[in-house]
């Protein structure tokens, strides 16, 4: 993960390393810190493309105000990663165009 | 915080409610010694105050209740509920009898081609990114704004060992304190003045940027310039949040020093709604050494409204902090924050 | 607005100003331990600076916004200053300090990686040039809060330009 190791003022604390996919790939992540700085930390860069222009978008305002950063986060969509702790097991993807919220049987 | 600590203090029940996983606003990002005297914890980096305020609130645990990572969605004026949301969708409803409204401030962003690539962060996130969970934000960073934020988030870019390949400020000057770019210029940061950002330049992320200097009407003139860069980092300003104010239908007005639209307020920092006071980057966009005392004024104003408290209480606190806030905006950036002020602040409600 | 002007405005001290001036040579030349010179030009509400002095060499502000002033009797040189300012703007230096050639500048430092004691570093200008190089002489942590105050041995004709030092990565 490109985490910061050494830094002249902060230490850093992290909590639990937990396991959760992106697209399917195995990650790694500390549980309870935003989805969005998991993937950041991971390499991942894009974390939707838009309806109409199919434009990549990613992380951007990081206090769940901008839209930028919503994804597909087990099965719901438009959910706001930089604000959305992440849990074990959670399965997160790139979300294609609109969000298509599942109906319920 | 500050106004919870300061209501608390006065005897009051307080709901604090933030929309951040963690309490502490902007300050848990700050890596730098805060300006100000001693009041105002001069000398103490940012993040340590934050610290300090968390400590005190411990201190009213049988009066204080925190929700974090919630977010209040809505003031229904018709009966004065606010109603909130914890996480994604766990909903309840709360109805205070008086209300602070510190939401905070929003950034701003230029329009620009290619402003929507991956890689193109606020200055905030970039610091919520680094300063928060230690996550590395970009190995070579364009820095778009030399005010305060941006001069000091290049400075703690540097810190995480990232490279900065240049300030771009649109002025003639730079707008935050001048030691913080002298700071970030002697470790060979160049501050490219009277710039702006043309366009930023990839396919599916950020691999570059354009910049380009203007004239004084603000049109490119002269050469192109081509800066390496994966991430740009917009600190071209903020605005404040004031969505709640705007449904409650408290008096705003647009002040330019301010950066937006703000309620008007009086003395202790109440709306012309009289069961709402606001505070902080939501009432104007200032620092936030300035912001915590605001805090302070408000929550003293809520208790005087409220009962809480000896009237000589009330007027010795406000003095102080009128005092506090003087002398913080007493500099060359404070005048710019004194006109806007003016421009909103009334006497009395006259409620 | 000319070349100067230009650099002042981006954060770079041309020359003596208001708030960042030389201390008075003859005195400098004699002072063991040094004198502090301050780059602080801009009106901000700050104070630190004197509220740490422990001489009073830091004048006593009548409004915390005014720039500091210096009794250069009462400088120690004891960098007290240099630890706490929160905007790393006072440096002190030493010109009594070891042989010919020589000073001794003591200098906020606030990066990794940490300078050793008896390395060389590279000294830096107010643009972030390399303009010589410098022999660390100790790295104190005065407030304990992880600025560092370095003392470095540097070229004594470029006191006046050297700000900062950069750990050379070794190849």
């Amino acid at each position: 993960m490109d985490l910061i190791e050494k830094h002249p003022i902060l230490e850093f604390k992290h909590s639990k390393k937990v396991k959760f996919s992106f697209d399917g790939i195995e990650m790694e992540g500390y549980e309870g810190e935003p989805i969005a700085a998991a993937l950041h930390a991971n390499g991942v860069r894009i974390y939707r493309i838009t309806p109409a222009k199919e434009q990549t978008r990613g992380f951007f305002c990081a206090i769940g105000k901008c839209s930028s950063c919503f994804m597909v986060v087990d099965g719901v969509p438009n959910v706001r990663t930089c604000v959305t702790p992440l849990k074990t097991g959670m399965r997160v993807e790139t979300q294609l165009g609109k969000g298509v919220i599942p109906m319920d049987a | 915080m500050s106004a919870t600590l300061e209501a608390a203090s006065l005897g009051c029940h307080v709901t604090l409610v933030d929309s951040d996983l963690a309490l502490g606003g902007q300050l848990i990002k700050q890596t730098h010694k805060f300006f100000g005297s001693k009041d105002e914890r001069a000398g103490t980096r940012g993040f340590k105050i934050s610290e300090i305020l968390l400590e005190e609130l411990n201190s009213y645990k049988g009066t204080v209740e925190v929700h974090t990572n919630c977010t209040a969605t809505g003031f229904y004026k018709e009966d004065g509920v606010v109603s909130c949301v914890i996480g994604e969708d766990e909903y309840f409803r709360i109805k205070p009898e008086k209300i602070v409204m510190a939401t905070g401030a929003q950034e701003r962003l230029l329009p620009f081609p290619n402003n929507h690539l991956p890689g193109v962060y606020g200055a905030g996130a970039v610091q919520t990114l680094m300063n928060v969970y230690g996550v590395v934000p970009g190995k070579k960073v364009l820095m778009v704004g030399a005010g305060n934020i941006g001069l000091i988030v290049s400075y703690q870019l540097m810190q995480a060992g990232v490279e900065i390949a240049g300030i771009v400020e649109a002025m003639d000057k730079v707008g935050g304190y001048w030691v913080h770019a002298a700071k970030t210029r002697r470790l060979g940061v160049p501050i490219y003045l009277r710039h702006t950002i043309r366009e930023a330049l990839g396919d599916k992320i950020v691999e570059g940027a354009v910049i380009q200097e203007i004239d004084d009407r603000f049109q490119p003139t002269g050469k192109e310039i081509k800066i390496d860069a994966d991430v740009i980092c917009m600190a071209v300003g903020l605005t404040p949040t004031c969505e709640l104010l705007w449904q409650a239908g408290c008096e705003m007005v647009f002040v330019p020093q301010l950066c937006g639209h703000v309620a008007q307020r009086d003395l202790f920092m109440r709306t012309s709604h009289k069961d709402i006071w606001v505070a902080g980057d939501a009432s104007g966009i200032e620092e936030a050494s300035a912001a915590m005392v605001e805090g302070r004024i408000a929550g003293v104003g809520v208790a005087k409204a409220l009962g809480h408290g000896e009237a000589s209480e009330h007027s010795g606190r406000l003095e102080e902090f009128k005092r506090r806030l003087a002398d913080l905006r007493g500099g060359e950036v404070g005048q710019k924050i004194c006109q806007g002020i003016s421009c909103c602040t009334v006497n009395e409600w006259g409620v | 607005m000319n070349e100067k002007e230009k650099l002042f405005n981006g954060g770079v001290l041309t020359e003596a100003r208001k708030g960042a001036i030389e201390p008075p040579r003859d005195l400098w030349e004699n002072k063991k331990n040094g004198l502090v010179i301050i780059e602080c030009p801009q009106r901000i509400p700050c104070n630190p600076c004197h509220t740490s002095c422990p001489t009073g060499a830091v004048k006593a502000f009548k409004d915390i916004n005014d720039q500091p002033e210096i009794d250069y009797e009462k400088c120690t040189g004891c960098a007290r200053c240099v630890a706490v300012c929160p905007g790393l703007a006072c440096f002190v230096v030493d010109l009594t300090w070891g042989g010919d050639g020589v000073a001794l500048m003591k200098l906020p430092y606030e990066m990794l990686p940490l300078p050793q004691e008896g390395e060389t570093v590279d000294c830096l200008n107010r643009i972030g040039n390399t303009v010589s190089k410098g022999k660390i002489v100790k790295v104190l942590e005065p407030m304990h809060d992880r600025t560092m105050v370095v003392h470095v041995e540097v070229p004594r004709d470029l006191v006046m330009d050297i700000r900062t030092i950069r750990v050379v990565k070794q190849a």
